[in-house]
């Protein structure tokens, strides 16, 4: 096991510098930094000076890959690939464009969103189980049919709207909890985060409750749960004790994946409520055009993605003895 | 059908696309304008071309045929169908752009025509392009929706709700007349919808009479209890409800602005038809341009192993690991970057518009394709080891010609389900993109961007709800549809469903 989870932390690494190497081509192959430079400083102070200028104060005034005016091993790392991909494997993320250290700001913005995104995540995916065993307890009904179209008309719906119904509804008409905000100390900050947990709950429904149904449905249609009927099982405890319990390894391969990137939070989610998690961090920087931000969450989502990955191959083997991972 | 019929399924689109190339080419100079095709237009010529060749090569194969005419058996999958349908017309009318002459020509000198082009869309709706008003007002409104300083004639200023320049003109006294020319207008716009839909059923009870032998009353009345494979109750009764709500629209558009306006003045409606087509040709587009590196590199990966399989697989995974939402942002940041300083390459906005949407189909490609990718790659791994494709490679068939003969025929169905599937989350993923501001370009008639636009004004009180509820409509119904008909699609054609 361990020597597994050892081979599969080795395997992350060419893809980290696949990652790496696809962001600096977009970044600083793509655009120069000098046009990255001419951008920020808008169309009339473009001077030769004052690029440099830019250049300098933010690190970029160095060659791409090789410097040929370094000496010794600082050929290589006195260059900007060095600097600002490289050093992102030590999760030294330097700083932003605004001066501000993004590695302590993340630090300090996951927790907000970690705050949000675990709830929705949890009562989800309780939610969408219950409703998906329900369906599939009713399977060929009514009940069933109409649900399902239920759940298609969900999906239809965009998030942007959940997000503006949701806090018209709540928050502008029955004035029940406040439309947006965050409260970075205590307990008071739950009535701030009720709306976007639900709201990302609903939302979540209708997709989620269709995909368990066909995890269960495809199991139903299998052998062993014939066996339980005939042996005069009640259907309550095939679905439970036997299609549930089987169903796990479709559940979990869909589901584990995504623990890690809670920490990234939800852009939509955060930016509409004003929570200050790393959602609304990368939207600011996207809207900002803060490069230095985008490839510093660029990376981070790999990471927490193919973390995510691994914990998906440890959970099989918990819920199913037969796998072995070696 | 006949064998020469059968080898010659090609004939009937490639003469279709001759005609249509041809059409493309010399119609617009015969109206006096100059045609003015943007890329996408012509990306999306040939995505019909390529319906075209696929409708008739399905037609012709029976494995394919029978599902799709499951599909067309299924009375919410054809509603569904009917509903794309009016948006794919909107869309493709939207496509055929061209230049307008100016109206004051020097006698002599070449013609000089406008800037900006227009489709054959904006020309057919022209009253609702061209009845732009100072600012917000609400659907069916008469007066502006907030208070603007007018000069009087004795010289003072007053504040009041202006009337609309366009919206309600036609009335003397508003308050009064409003309720009953709408009225009168709806009552047209039925009386010729039914008028044209009976005509449209008597047409098609005639046809299918004439090809069953038993004359038109027979065909009606089995179409009317339902005996007949196609649902054509539902077909009709949808097609009733969309004629009614065209002739709606047509009639109530002229005189009013059925979903208001936005701040700038321009009709919301407007922007929301035209938004059809942007939400389109991201839904098709990027799977046009994902297609075929989705097919070739799964199908690679999985016939041959080693190296070519490890290659595949690492580029995939890389891809798949980057959150979609960064990666688009990325690469949108650094094609606006790149859009920023070198303007030269542009004619017009339009052109740079069409280029940045183009760009946002691509990237949206780039970073859907891994999920085919990996299920064509486990799909062909399954294949290869199936007797037939094994006694292929004994005979010594190239691999080349397996992989186009025998494998990609056999994978078809899944990327048939994939892009239907696919479809409705690129609409979506639209919207949320644009709000992010990595989306389409803010000139860009979309829903996104209407929703953008529209959120800042949520605060207003009243509100202004208007763009939201227009951009909401329009873009449910699609999605809505396309699931609908998505899921339909997958019953048929997925065989693990099949069985059940």
């Amino acid at each position: 096991m361990m020597a597994y989870i050892l081979r599969r932390l080795l395997y992350a690494i060419p893809i980290l510098i696949g990652v790496n190497l696809l962001t600096f081509t977009l970044f600083f192959v793509v655009n120069s930094p000098d046009d990255m430079a001419r951008m920020h400083l808008g169309v009339k102070h473009v001077t030769p000076a004052a690029i440099q200028n830019w250049k300098g104060e933010h690190g970029y005034d160095k060659p791409l890959l090789y410097n040929d005016q370094a000496h010794g091993i600082d050929k290589f790392t006195d260059t900007i690939f060095f600097t600002k991909s490289v050093r992102l494997f030590a999760f030294d993320f330097g700083n932003a464009d605004d001066g501000r250290n993004i590695g302590y700001d993340i630090r300090q913005r996951m927790w907000p969103s970690l705050a949000i995104q675990l709830p929705v995540f949890l009562v989800g995916l309780l939610v969408n189980i219950t409703f998906a065993m329900l369906l599939a307890f009713f399977r060929a009904t009514y009940i069933d049919l109409w649900g399902v179209v239920l759940c298609v008309v969900l999906m239809s719906i965009s998030s942007l709207f959940y997000i503006i119904g949701g806090q018209y509804l709540i928050g502008k008409l029955l004035h029940l909890v406040p439309i947006s905000g965050y409260d970075v100390e205590g307990w008071g900050t739950i009535k701030f985060l009720i709306l976007p947990v639900v709201i990302g709950i609903v939302g979540g429904i209708g997709s989620g409750t269709r995909w368990y149904r066909t995890v269960f449905l495809e199991e139903i249609g299998k052998d062993y749960v014939r066996t339980a009927r005939a042996k005069g099982l009640s259907e309550i405890y095939v679905l439970f004790r036997h299609v549930l319990k089987n169903a796990m390894i479709p559940i979990l391969t869909g589901v584990v994946v995504v623990i890690p990137t809670l920490f990234m939070g939800s852009l939509l989610t955060e930016s509409f409520f004003g929570i200050p998690g790393l959602g609304s961090y990368t939207i600011d920087a996207i809207q900002a055009q803060d490069f230095a931000i985008v490839r510093a969450m660029v990376f981070l989502g790999s990471v927490l993605y193919i973390l995510g990955l691994i914990l998906t191959d440890i959970s099989y083997t918990l819920v199913d003895p037969r796998i072995r991972l070696r | 059908m006949s064998s020469l019929m059968t080898r010659r399924w090609w004939a009937w689109p490639l003469v279709a696309t001759l005609v249509l190339i041809a059409a493309l080419a010399w119609l617009p100079p015969l109206f006096g304008v100059k045609p003015n095709y943007l890329w996408t237009d012509r990306l999306i010529f040939v995505l019909v071309v390529v319906t075209l060749f696929g409708i008739a090569y399905v037609r012709q194969r029976e494995h394919l045929a029978g599902p799709w005419r499951q599909v067309f058996r299924r009375p919410l999958a054809m509603a569904a169908l009917v509903v794309l349908a009016a948006y794919v017309v909107v869309a493709l009318l939207d496509s055929i752009h061209f230049l307008v002459p100016l109206p004051d020509q020097t006698k002599g000198q070449p013609v000089q025509y406008a800037v900006s082009p227009v489709s054959v869309f904006d020309v057919l709706v022209n009253p609702l392009r061209k009845h732009t008003e100072q600012t917000y007002s609400a659907p069916f409104a008469t007066h502006l929706f907030s208070k603007q300083t007018v000069d009087r004639p004795d010289g003072t200023k007053e504040r009041i709700y202006e009337r609309l320049k366009y919206g309600g003109a036609q009335l003397t006294n508003p308050a009064r007349q409003e309720a009953g020319d709408i009225l009168r207008r709806l009552g047209m716009a039925a009386w010729q919808a039914v008028l044209l839909w009976l005509a449209l059923v008597a047409l098609v009870a005639w046809l299918l009479g004439r090809r069953d032998g038993n004359g038109t009353g027979a065909a009606l009345r089995t179409m009317a209890a339902g005996r007949r494979p196609v649902p054509w109750r539902t077909l009709f009764v949808t097609g009733l409800a969309l004629l009614l709500l065209v002739f709606a629209a047509v009639h109530l558009g002229g005189g009013y602005h059925i979903f208001g306006t936005d701040k700038v003045g321009q009709d919301v409606f407007y922007l929301s038809l035209k938004s059809v087509r942007t939400g389109l040709v991201i839904g098709t587009l990027t799977t046009l341009v994902m297609l075929p590196f989705a097919i070739l590199l799964g199908i690679m990966a999985g016939y041959f192993h080693g190296w070519v399989d490890d290659l595949i697989q690492y580029l995939y995974t890389t891809l798949s690991s980057i959150p979609g939402v960064l990666l688009i942002a990325a690469a949108i940041l650094s094609i606006q970057v790149y859009i920023a300083n070198h303007p030269g390459l542009f004619d017009t906005d339009a052109d740079r518009a069409d280029l940045r949407l183009l760009a946002l189909c691509g990237i949206l490609g780039i970073t859907s394709w891994t999920t085919l990718c990996r299920l064509l790659r486990g799909e062909a791994l399954k294949l290869r080891e199936v007797d037939f494709i094994e006694a292929a490679t004994a005979f010594g068939v190239r691999h080349f010609t397996i992989i186009v003969r025998h494998i990609l025929p056999n994978v078809l169905h899944i990327v048939l389900i994939i892009v239907v599937l696919d479809f409705s989350g690129l609409v979506l993923a639209e919207a949320v993109l644009s709000y992010v501001g990595v989306g389409v370009d803010p000139s860009t008639a979309s829903w996104g961007n209407m929703i953008n636009g529209a959120r800042l004004e949520l605060a207003r009180d009243p509100m202004v709800w208007w763009s939201l509820a227009a951009a909401f409509v329009m873009m449910f119904t699609l999605v809505l549809a396309a699931n609908l008909f998505a899921d339909a699609v997958r019953d048929a054609f997925d065989p693990r469903l099949r069985r059940q």
